[in-house]
C-alpha cells in the first residue's frame, strides 16, 4: 500500500533540549497508525511539526507527497488536526464553531451547511447545535473537538491523545468513531500513552520514549520482541519498600527482570503463574504483606517495560 | 483577505459574549461620564445636562447698561441655562456662593454704565468700571459658563464703546453736532448698543472656525469622549489579550496549521482588535448623544476620527501583546497603561490647565490626540480642522504595528 505520510530523521530541538531525535517511519494510505509512549515522550511534539506548526530543526517529512517544510500550505490542505487540548471557542455554539473552523478549511456556502450538519450528525450533537460550548460536558467537548478535524474531510487526520480527561462512556465512543472513521478510509495518526487504545485500534505501533523511536511494527511483532514473556504484578503495601521484594525475585530463577513503580513490583517471568509461589515466598521471608497479584499475557506495556524498564504511565 | 475578515468578526462576536468586557467597554465609560459630570456640576439641580446654573446679581450701576445685563441674565435665551436671582447686597451675594446656593455672583458696579455711556456734556466716558464675577470653586464649569456670558458681554460693550467715542469725537471735531448734543448722541448710541445685544445671544461661544454657526458650552462633550478614549484603551489591551489567551486555549495553533497562513491570521487578529474599538466607541458616540444630549459635531468628522483614533489605540495594543508571554500580563500592562494615558492624555483633567512638559509628553496618547479632535468638532470644526490629531493617531499607529510586527516576527507566531 502507498505511503501517505513518510518521515524522515525528524529532529526538533528547543533550545538546548532535543524533543524529537531523528526519527524515522512511514503511514500507509488507510492505516491507523498510533504513537505510543508516557507523558513527555515527544508525541505531541511530532504532530505539531508534522502539522506544520513548528518547523523541524532538522530532517524532513512528506504528507501526500508535499514536503512539510517546503509546501507547507499543500500539507494543510490534507490534513486535519484533533490536538489534545479543547481548542474551540467556549462562547461560542458548536454550530458557530463548526462553520468559523470550515471558513478557516476555505468552506463556504452550501457545502460547509451540508458539512457542518453531517460532521454534527456524526458526532452526535446535532440537537444541541445551538448550545453554547462552555454549557457541554468534558466529553460533549471531546466531541466537538474531533469534528472540526473532520469538516473538509482530510486524506490523514491527526489526533493527538483526544481521551485524555473524559468518561468512559466518551471515550468508548470516540475509540468507536475512529475505527468507523478509518473504515471510511481516513488515514489516521494516533498518539496515546494509552496501551488499551493503542492495541484496540492500531494497524501498527511506534512506541516512542524520551523522543526516540525504540520500536515499530504491528502488536505481534512488537510481543514478538520481548518473546513469550508474561507478566506478574504484586501490589504491595504502601508503608512497604518495594525495592527491597524486587531486589529478592530479581534471584529467582527465569525471572527475565522487576522494575518498580509506585508500590507495585513488576515481574517479567516465561510462565507467571509458576513464578507466582516464589515470589509470594520471597514476600513473607522479607515480611511484606502483598495485598493483590495480576497476571498478563504479553502486551504492549510489556513490550515499553521491556525495552525501557519503565511502565508508560510512569 | 476573506479570512482576515472572518477571523475579526469572529473576535467582535466573543467579545460582545463577555460580559465582564462589556461592562469594562460600554457600561463604565457611561458610568464615569456621569459621575464626573455630577462631580463637575453638569448634573446638578435638574439633572438634564448643563442647566440652570444659579446665579445670583447685585445690580448697583442701575444705568442702561447695568440693567441690559441684567435683562440678558433674566432672557427667555438664558432661561434654560441659567436663573439670574436679584441680589440687593453685595455680601449677601456672596455669602449665598460661599453656602453653595449660587454657581456665581455677579456684581455690576456703580457707575459701570457711565464708564462706557458719557454723560452730559462729555466727549469721552468715565474712567472704567469693572463688572465683578465672585465664582463658586465647586462649581468650576458652571461658573466658567457665567464668566463666559459675562466675557461676551464685555466684549462687545468694548467693542462699541470704542467705536462710539470716535464717532463722537469725530462729531464734535467736524462741527457736525455741538458738545450740547453729545450725551443724546451717546445715549442714543447706547440704546443701539444694548439693542445690539439683545439680537446677539452672547451666551453662545464663537466656535473660531470659518463656519458662522455657534453651538451650545457643554463641558460633557469634553468627559465622554476623554471617558470613551481611556476605555478604548482597554479594549485594544483585551483584544491583544485575546491573541495570547487563544495561544494558550490552543485555538491559535489550530488556526496556524489550518490552510490559513500566518499573516492572515495575526491580521485577523488585528483586524478583530480594531473592529470591536470602533463599535465600542460608536456605540459610546450614539448612546452618550441619545443620554446626555450631547453634540459631537460633524458626523463624517467624527467616525473619520474615531478611526484614526482607534488605529493609533490598538498600537498601544499590539505593542504591549507583542511584549508580554502570558495574558495576565497583557491585563496589568494595559490596565496600567489605560490609567496613566487617561491622567497624561487628559481624561480626566484638561490639558490646558497641565504643565508644558506634561502638555509634550501627552503627545505620545491616542487619549491627547483624540481629545484634541473631539473637542474641536463638539465645538464646531470640520474635518479640515482635525487633520493635526488624526495625522497624529496615524503615525503613532503605523510606527507601533512597525515595532509590533518585527516583534512578532523575531519570536513567531506561537510565541514559544
Amino acid at each position: 500500500m502507498k505511503a501517505i505520510l513518510e518521515v524522515k530523521d525528524l529532529v526538533k530541538k528547543y533550545g538546548d533540549f532535543t524533543a524529537v531525535k531523528g526519527i524515522s517511519f512511514d503511514i500507509k494510505e488507510g492505516e491507523i497508525f498510533s504513537l505510543l509512549g508516557p507523558n513527555g515522550a515527544g508525541k505531541t511534539t511530532t504532530i505539531s511539526v508534522l502539522s506544520t506548526l513548528y518547523a523541524p530543526t532538522s530532517g524532513d517529512a512528506t504528507i501526500g507527497g508535499h514536503s512539510i517544510t517546503k509546501e507547507a500550505m499543500a500539507v494543510r490542505n490534507l490534513i486535519g488536526v484533533v490536538p489534545q487540548e479543547l481548542a474551540l471557542y467556549d462562547d461560542l455554539t458548536a454550530n458557530e464553531n463548526l462553520v468559523f473552523w470550515g471558513q478557516m478549511y476555505g468552506l463556504s456556502g452550501k457545502n460547509l451547511k451540508t458539512r457542518v450538519e453531517e460532521v454534527l450528525e456524526q458526532i452526535g450533537l446535532a440537537d444541541k447545535a445551538k448550545n453554547r460550548v462552555k454549557t457541554y460536558s468534558g466529553g460533549m467537548k471531546r466531541r466537538v473537538n474531533i469534528g472540526v478535524g473532520l469538516l473538509h474531510k482530510p486524506s490523514l487526520l491527526f489526533m493527538d491523545e483526544p481521551t485524555v480527561g473524559i468518561d468512559p462512556q466518551s471515550r468508548r465512543a470516540i475509540l468507536d468513531s475512529v475505527k468507523e472513521l478509518n473504515q471510511q478510509g481516513m488515514t489516521v495518526l494516533y498518539t496515546t500513552h494509552y496501551m488499551e487504545e493503542a492495541q484496540e485500534l492500531s494497524n501498527r505501533v511506534g512506541i516512542i520514549d524520551h523522543g526516540e523511536l525504540i520500536a515499530l511494527g504491528t502488536q505481534a511483532e512488537l510481543t514478538k520482541q520481548v518473546g513469550e514473556m508474561e507478566t506478574l504484578i504484586l501490589h504491595i503495601d504502601e508503608n512497604e519498600d518495594p525495592e527491597r521484594l524486587a531486589a529478592a525475585i530479581r534471584t529467582a530463577p527465569g525471572v527475565k527482570r522487576a522494575d518498580v513503580t509506585d508500590h507495585t513490583v513488576t515481574v517479567i517471568v516465561p510462565e507467571a503463574e509458576e513464578a507466582l509461589a516464589p515470589a509470594v515466598t520471597k514476600a513473607n521471608e522479607l515480611g511484606i504483606k502483598i495485598r493483590s497479584v495480576d497476571i498478563q499475557e504479553p502486551n504492549l506495556e510489556v513490550v515499553f517495560l521491556h525495552l525501557t524498564g519503565r511502565a508508560l504511565r510512569d | 483577505m476573506r479570512k482576515l475578515f472572518l477571523i475579526g468578526l469572529k473576535d467582535l462576536k466573543l467579545v460582545f459574549r463577555d460580559k465582564a468586557a462589556l461592562i469594562f467597554m460600554l457600561l463604565a465609560p457611561f458610568l464615569l461620564t456621569l459621575g464626573m459630570g455630577f462631580v463637575t456640576g453638569q448634573f446638578g439641580g435638574s439633572g438634564s445636562g448643563i442647566s440652570n446654573i444659579p446665579v445670583g446679581i447685585v445690580n448697583q450701576d442701575g444705568g442702561q447698561l447695568g440693567n441690559a445685563l441684567v435683562e440678558l441674565f433674566q432672557s427667555k435665551d438664558l432661561s434654560d441655562l441659567v436663573v439670574a436671582t436679584i441680589i440687593e447686597d453685595p455680601a449677601a451675594a456672596r455669602q449665598q456662593v460661599d453656602e453653595d446656593k449660587f454657581a456665581a455672583a455677579v456684581i455690576i458696579p456703580t457707575g459701570f454704565t457711565e464708564s462706557i455711556i458719557p454723560s452730559a456734556g462729555q466727549i469721552d466716558a468715565s474712567p472704567a468700571v469693572q463688572l465683578v464675577i465672585y465664582n463658586n470653586p465647586t462649581r468650576p464649569t458652571s461658573a466658567g459658563v457665567v464668566k463666559t456670558i459675562l466675557e461676551e458681554f464685555v466684549n462687545r460693550l468694548e467693542v462699541g464703546r470704542v467705536g462710539g467715542t470716535v464717532i463722537v469725537t469725530q462729531l464734535v471735531t467736524k462741527g457736525l453736532i455741538s458738545p450740547a448734543q453729545v450725551a443724546a448722541v451717546a445715549v442714543q448710541m447706547g440704546q443701539q448698543q444694548v439693542k445690539s445685544l439683545d439680537e446677539n445671544s452672547v451666551i453662545k461661544l464663537n466656535s473660531n472656525v470659518a463656519s458662522e454657526s455657534t453651538v451650545n458650552f457643554n463641558p460633557l462633550a469634553y468627559i465622554a469622549p476623554a471617558m470613551a478614549l481611556m476605555f478604548l484603551m482597554y479594549t485594544v489591551s483585551n483584544g491583544g489579550r485575546t491573541l495570547l489567551v487563544e495561544r494558550n486555549q490552543g485555538t491559535l495553533p489550530r488556526l496556524l496549521v489550518s490552510p490559513t497562513g500566518s499573516a492572515q491570521v495575526l491580521g485577523g487578529k488585528i483586524f478583530g482588535i480594531y473592529l470591536t474599538g470602533v463599535v465600542q466607541m460608536l456605540i459610546l458616540i450614539v448612546g452618550s448623544t441619545l443620554l446626555f444630549r450631547l453634540q459631537w459635531g460633524d458626523p463624517l468628522a467624527v467616525f473619520v476620527l474615531v478611526l484614526a483614533a482607534v488605529f493609533g489605540a490598538s498600537g498601544w495594543g499590539m505593542l504591549i501583546t507583542s511584549l508580554a508571554k502570558r495574558p495576565g500580563q497583557i491585563s496589568a500592562i494595559g490596565s496600567a497603561l489605560m490609567l496613566t494615558f487617561g491622567v497624561l492624555g487628559g481624561s480626566f483633567v484638561n490639558l490646558e490647565v497641565m504643565p508644558t512638559w506634561v502638555q509634550f509628553v501627552s503627545k505620545i496618547t491616542p487619549n491627547a490626540w483624540g481629545l484634541d479632535g473631539f473637542s474641536t468638532l463638539a465645538l464646531g470644526g470640520g474635518l479640515g480642522l482635525i487633520i493635526k490629531p488624526i495625522l497624529g493617531l496615524l503615525v503613532m499607529g503605523l510606527v507601533l504595528f512597525t515595532i509590533s510586527l518585527a516583534l512578532f516576527n523575531r519570536r513567531g507566531m506561537t510565541m514559544k
